[in-house]
């Protein structure tokens, strides 16, 4: 199959101030990648200590103080520093190479994403040593305020999440205004390869949902340290104010963390089958209404705490009703295989089971939509099995499927594929052993969020089993990471297009030239390159015309470094505040001044 | 899908909007958001206040046979908030004279914008003073709370809106001023300007005009 002509080109320069001033997609999706996959690890270290802890009854590893800072953190890490950044870092890659441009609309606000994200996820991380946060990653009030948690861990959650909600808004900003607005001649909305689809509305979601959290993290902040009552019940607040705006964030939270799974799923799935798509207007269009309908299930997180019959029945039926597009998008993906040739290799393995552990996960959550139901599931391990289904079994499974399949395209390098299938296997195993218990030791009562259990009551030999499938899990990860350095040390020969996928990043070189395109391709139908191979259409050939590439800048590092400065101020004194904003507002004018051509 | 080219800009885009106004305009969605959840909170504890008891009280209001007079001084007020609008009339001027390559039109029109808006933020400011002098501080009741936390953090927005000013103000100062662009950065700066002057009269209107209980 004929490929346009892209180099191999060694970036334009290298070395540790080109990463620090790097303002391309691809290298900022890079950095994204490995800071958010170090998190990953130490997230999933902290889960090790805890389900080490729980393994036998009056456990003795891990002491009450610090097992709640661990789950708080375990939450927080994973959500924020991992899941969230894995997703960015492969919509920074994939996007401007899916819809034909050659970088996002603002690559220095890229840039600036990512390290206010690095700069942030460290602040909050450095919080171990002065006291992390330890009132869950929910934080409910009053347990969140001066007098109940009267250490700096409260507030280092404040600010933490403030700086990176800051991230998330530029990098969501950014997206939105890429996928709206720089689309290639011929790339209709309706051509858009599913994962773009769901990057664009993902980026709708943080930006809606953001605000609301800022301003509870703010209201928080304002009881801790400058004498309000927001949430204080004893002069006039109201600790349900905080819930209610913690969860309009969350609840669209939890779908931005799993519709870029869906959509790496969408991409990978139909490549893999030799079959395009099944249904793409209706996984489109169902895609939508869970963002929709996201909006109107928040307290589906509160049927516990008073609210009355008329808004229970409201959210319970809102968050039923969910389920709806969620199964379109699963029988689709299940019609896109049948009758297709179906190629078994490690993405396409992590692929197909992302659909059935997500179902579980789907299933354990519909079941706790009924109100009645979740008064005997709220907070018992019933509903850590949910999250951990559709987010261990859903998004971080997803999220492997999409390292095996654009890796080639990537680092110009092939994962190998019997390492890939032991890293499967001992990870869908890990999953259901680790996971699948916590079903029946909630059923049985055992409550989330405890540090040790009596001998006696039949949970020990479950608690044992999920420890053992955690080991399995870190297991799964070491033969990844030995796998990746494997890969790594190979030479770059993947060709451009080496799984004859559709979508417009393979048209370009493995790896794709700094930038990106050599020619911007023309579209003409959806599944760009099946078409035109279909059709027999060459691709064009360059022009030789300059092609302007935005060249490095320092402002963004500067920048972020001045934003985690004034988050210090109310950890510390508020003249920092001050200081740091004097450094974003020296780097701003720089930045507008700079040159960029 | 047609190609059009942006106004102004140097890349075609999709929609024909420039990518700096389109991202602008998804960011005052995000404000939107912002605000409406901070005027939400404000309407919550609106109620509240009375009820309690604890003064003192945004309006006049009469507690067990005891009158309370309002802290909140409605004709001062209408004065900051004409001023504030009148800061978007220059504003539009602004833009104008940027659009239309009249500079010194452009100049002063975003001289008077900043100066309106800073005259605002000083009625704001002698407001928060007299307040706590009052005896209305953050922690006093939830009034104070959702007061000056909403109508603090608009403050910083008009605040952060005259520095966008006055650095657009200084560029063009420069040798070809604010570039073949002129017109489009004053547009965004307008639309920013306007829409912070927006939420005033919503955030004006629901504390000061609309009596509580």
């Amino acid at each position: 199959m004929a490929t346009i002509a892209g180099t191999l080109t060694q970036p334009a320069s290298s070395g540790i101030w080109s990463w620090i001033t790097t303002v391309d997609h691809k290298r900022i999706g890079a950095l994204y990648g490995v800071t958010a996959f170090i998190f990953f690890m130490w997230g999933g270290f902290q889960a090790l200590l805890i389900r080490t802890q729980l393994a036998v009854p009056h456990g003795v590893v891990i002491d009450a103080k610090l097992f709640n800072e661990l789950f708080t953190m375990h939450a927080l890490t994973m959500i924020f520093l991992a899941v969230m950044p894995l997703g960015a870092s492969f919509t920074n890659y994939l996007l401007p190479l899916m819809v034909g441009a050659r970088d996002v609309a603002f690559p220095r606000l890229n840039a600036l994403s990512y390290w206010v994200f690095l700069f942030g996820g460290l602040l909050l991380t450095s919080s171990f040593f002065f006291g992390a946060p330890d009132g869950g990653w929910f934080n409910y009030a009053p347990l969140s305020s001066k007098q109940y948690s009267p250490g700096p861990g409260i507030t280092f959650y404040a600010v933490g999440l403030l700086i990176l909600g800051v991230s998330s808004l530029m990098a969501a900003l950014n997206f939105a205004t890429t996928i709206i607005n720089m689309r290639a001649p011929g790339m209709t909305m309706m051509r858009l390869p599913v994962f773009v689809w769901m990057s664009l509305i993902i980026s709708f979601l943080l930006i809606l949902a953001l605000p609301p959290l800022t301003v509870a993290l703010l209201q928080l902040l304002f009881d801790r340290e400058y004498g309000t009552h927001f949430f204080i019940a004893s002069e006039g607040g109201d600790p349900i104010l905080w819930q209610h705006l913690f969860w309009i964030f969350g609840h669209p939270e939890v779908y931005i963390l799993i519709l870029p799974a869906m959509g790496i799923v969408s991409e990978v799935i139909p490549v893999f089958s030799r079959k395009p798509l099944f249904g793409y207007p209706a996984i489109v269009f169902a895609g939508v209404a869970i963002a929709f309908l996201g909006w109107a299930v928040w307290s589906h997180h509160m049927f516990t705490t008073g609210m009355g019959a008329v808004p229970k029945t409201i959210f319970a039926t809102n968050t039923m009703i969910i389920a709806i597009p969620t199964g379109v998008k699963i029988f689709n993906w299940l019609g896109t295989m049948y009758g297709g040739s179906l190629r078994l290799n490690t993405a396409m393995s992590f692929s197909i089971a992302f659909i059935a552990l997500f179902t579980i996960g789907g299933i354990s959550g519909v079941m706790h939509a009924s109100p009645p139901v979740d008064m005997q599931h709220q907070d018992t391990y019933f509903v850590v099995a949910h999250i951990h289904y559709v987010l261990v079994g859903g998004a971080v499974t997803a999220i492997f499927s999409g390292i095996y399949y654009w890796f080639p395209k990537m680092t110009g390098r092939f994962l190998d594929e019997r390492l890939g299938m032991l890293h499967f296997w001992l990870w869908f195993f890990g999953v259901n052993l680790t996971f699948f218990p916590m079903h029946y030791l909630g059923l049985l009562g055992m409550p989330r969020r405890i540090y040790t259990y009596d001998a006696g009551l039949g949970w020990g030999l479950w608690n044992m089993v999920e420890t053992i499938g955690a080991y399995v899990l870190a297991a799964s990860i070491l033969v990844f990471v030995w796998n990746f350095f494997k890969a790594m040390s190979q030479p770059q020969t993947a060709p451009a297009n080496p799984w004859d996928a559709a979508t417009l990043e393979w048209a370009t070189s493995s790896p794709p030239p700094e930038h990106d395109f050599d020619v911007v391709p023309v579209v003409r139908a959806r599944d760009p390159l099946w078409h035109d191979r279909d059709h027999g259409i060459e691709p064009a050939q360059p022009t030789g015309e300059h092609i302007h590439v935005p060249p490095p800048s320092y402002y963004p590092i500067l920048i972020a470094a001045g934003m985690t400065v004034m988050a210090m101020g109310p950890l510390s004194h508020l003249a920092l505040t001050a200081i740091g904003a004097v450094i974003v507002v020296y780097g701003i004018w720089g930045w507008a001044l700079e040159p960029t051509e | 899908m047609a190609q059009a080219v942006a106004h102004g800009g140097g890349h075609v885009t999709s929609t024909g909007t420039s990518n700096r106004k389109l991202m602008m305009w998804i960011f005052l969605g995000s404000e939107c958001l912002f605000f409406g959840s901070l005027i939400a909170t404000y309407l919550i504890f609106a109620g509240d206040v009375i009820h309690r008891g604890v003064g003192p009280f945004p309006h006049p209001v009469t507690i067990n046979g005891e009158h309370h007079e309002g802290i909140l001084d409605i004709p001062l007020t209408s004065t900051s908030t004409f001023v504030l609008l009148m800061s978007s009339v220059t504003m539009v001027f602004a833009v104008y004279g940027a659009q239309h390559a009249r500079p010194k039109m452009m100049k002063l029109s975003t001289l008077a914008t900043i100066v309106l808006g800073v005259v605002f933020l000083g009625f704001q400011a002698f407001e928060f003073a007299t307040f706590y002098h009052e005896g209305l501080t953050l922690g006093t009741n939830l009034f104070g709370a959702s007061f000056f936390v909403l109508t603090g953090f608009h403050g910083t927005h008009v605040a952060v809106g005259a520095l966008y000013l006055a650095s657009l103000l200084a560029a063009s100062f420069r040798r070809n001023g604010l570039g073949h662009e002129a017109g489009e950065h004053m547009e965004i700066a307008g639309l920013y300007w306007h829409f912070v002057d927006i939420v005033w009269i919503v955030i004006f209107t629901i504390i000061y005009l609309i009596p509580s209980e």
